[in-house]
């Protein structure tokens, strides 16, 4: 038997080569790739479309998300994005405490309605504790009292082409050079039919705060928290997002995130 | 001249052999894997970066404390911004590499630099594409690769460890550290170890602890939060994971270069190894 003796010499060496291709790690190069409209980025983007088919097949149309005892809610649910939108139909909304507040139902459907918070309240309602998770990585849980989507759905009368629940918001969100945009949303109708996808007005045993969207804003506990929009104006029966902002399907979406957040 | 001599008495010591070493599928898988896990570490660190704290348990504490890891910016003292990175509740300054970094005109504040974050700039949606797509090549890799080495027996010759390679370990520990390699026909018993941990505990560990931060996959596999302790432990272990496979990665790198670069990187990229010593002729290939 024989062996391979490293004097320091060659120790040194070695490690010094191992050390110089640390610096291989600066990635700006890479920069240029995988901007917004960059045929790389689009291509990788493609894996987003095939979680989204898989975790259709995977995960059952009608399975819950975890629900949660009332001693796990230790916290406030963490405000964020928007939390006090300063648009003047909004603030004079607010002033008079949502008094002339109607939620408009439109689009795709039968009888478009345009419904009061005590008309919304006295719909069926549902109360669950969930677990919110943020697409930044960090996770609250509270407790949401609202009236599920589909029942709202089922009074307007989703027409058979509406593929698609389309919210539209109070808050908007200011993007520098290109100025103020509107919040926007959407769901399939999968998810808009879920049993846990509630409107929620009510949250942790109390109206909701309008720094988590009062008067009204949308759960979807099987997505990431952007998914679920706060200050809901309107709602939308649509066949395809191309019309809605820049198309992708929601206000983040337009800025590169995935349009599904199941992940 | 000196050298010279020394090579030809080198030559008479060692019978050189030249085997095959490494199957197809492993080489293929080891670049695919090499390649995939080098863009999700940098992704990973750019996802990090959105919220650059760990806890444990379900849920964030914000009125309360279960973290273990945070790295921020803070104001100090002469009102600069330092780099605060506390762990277990012991503060540690990182201005320079954490919390704050970037060269001292252009000053980042963020949790990793800029260098070490795939794109460069903040941008956690494009992280999120890059992160995913090389998930899914990395997951897709290990399945071809397990099966692989399931019918081949790969897994089983050279992979997992036997009793002997157990029992054989600190003297192998021990030729280890004073830089005594034994090239031979398998692996020792620290190479079967480390790549068996790594293969079968850390990579599914990974997939597994990925999986549970997924909310749709929550309401698919509601027992993956369970195991792991709930979503936030899932992320930490995570992030622990990934330190232990970079820290995998500098001991194999380090030991490619002291075992002998030239013949481990060919052995990785044609198969072909060269061996102490020689080949008996039908030995089969352990």
């Amino acid at each position: 038997m024989s062996r391979i003796i490293i004097n320091r010499r060659r120790f040194l060496t070695a490690a010094g080569v191992a050390v110089s291709t640390m610096p291989l790690v600066e990635c700006d190069a890479l920069d240029g790739m995988l901007s917004s409209d960059a045929t790389v980025r689009n291509a990788m983007a493609r894996a987003n479309g095939l979680t989204y088919r898989v975790q259709r097949f995977l995960v059952g149309a009608d399975s819950l998300a975890k629900e949660f005892s009332e001693s796990e809610i230790r916290q406030g649910q963490k405000p964020n994005g928007s939390t006090d939108p300063t648009d003047s139909i909004y603030a004079a909304l607010r002033d008079a405490s949502f008094a002339g507040y109607r939620l408009e139902v439109g689009g795709l459907v039968d009888r478009p309605l345009s419904l009061s918070l005590d008309e919304l309240r006295n719909m069926p309602s549902r109360t669950q504790i969930t677990r919110h998770d943020c697409v930044e990585g960090w996770s609250c849980i509270a407790k949401w009292t609202g009236v599920p989507l589909a029942a709202v759905l089922d009074e307007a009368g989703a027409k058979s082409d509406a593929r698609y629940v389309v919210f539209r918001c109070f808050d908007t969100m200011n993007l520098g050079l290109s100025g103020e945009v509107a919040y926007y949303e959407s769901i399939d109708m999968l998810d808009a039919r879920h049993p846990q996808t509630i409107l929620a007005y009510g949250l942790n045993g109390a109206p909701l705060p309008v720094a988590n969207g009062a008067p009204l804003r949308v759960r979807v506990e099987r997505q990431l928290g952007y998914k679920m929009a706060k200050y809901v104006r309107s709602i939308e029966l649509a066949s395809d997002l191309a019309p809605y902002g820049q198309g992708n399907g929601g206000f983040w979406e337009d800025l590169g995130y995935d349009w599904y957040a199941g992940i | 001249m000196a050298t010279a001599i020394d090579k030809q008495k080198h030559d008479i010591d060692m019978q050189r052999t030249t085997i095959r070493r490494h199957g197809l599928a492993t080489r293929i898988t080891h670049w695919i894997w090499a390649v995939a896990l080098f863009f999700l570490l940098l992704s990973g660190l750019q996802i990090f970066n959105a919220h650059p704290s760990l806890y444990i348990g379900e849920q964030s504490g914000f009125a309360f404390d279960n973290s273990v890891l945070s790295i921020r910016a803070v104001r100090g003292a002469d009102g600069n911004a330092e780099g605060l990175t506390t762990l277990f509740g012991r503060p540690i300054d990182t201005t320079g590499l954490l919390g704050v970094s970037g060269p001292e005109d252009s000053r980042a504040y963020q949790a990793f630099p800029a260098w070490l974050t795939v794109p460069s700039y903040h941008d956690l949606a494009t992280g999120r594409v890059v992160h995913f797509f090389f998930a899914w090549l990395f997951a897709a890799t290990f399945a071809s690769w397990f099966a692989a080495s399931l019918i081949t027996g790969h897994l089983r010759r050279d992979i997992l460890p036997t009793l002997s390679d157990i029992r054989g370990l600190p003297g192998s520990v021990v030729e280890h550290l004073r830089f005594r390699f034994h090239h031979g026909r398998s692996y020792n018993g620290l190479q079967k170890i480390s790549y068996a941990v790594v293969l079968l505990g850390l990579f599914p560990l990974m997939f597994l602890t990925g999986l549970t931060m997924s909310p749709a996959m929550n309401a698919a596999v509601p027992w993956l939060t369970e195991i792991f302790g709930g979503r936030q432990t899932a992320r930490t272990i995570h992030f622990v994971v990934m330190m232990l496979l970079v820290g995998f990665f500098a001991i194999h790198i380090f030991m490619v270069f002291a075992a002998g670069p030239i013949n481990e990187m060919r052995s990785m990229v044609t198969g072909r190894y060269r061996i102490d010593g020689e080949a008996t002729e039908g030995e089969p290939e352990r």
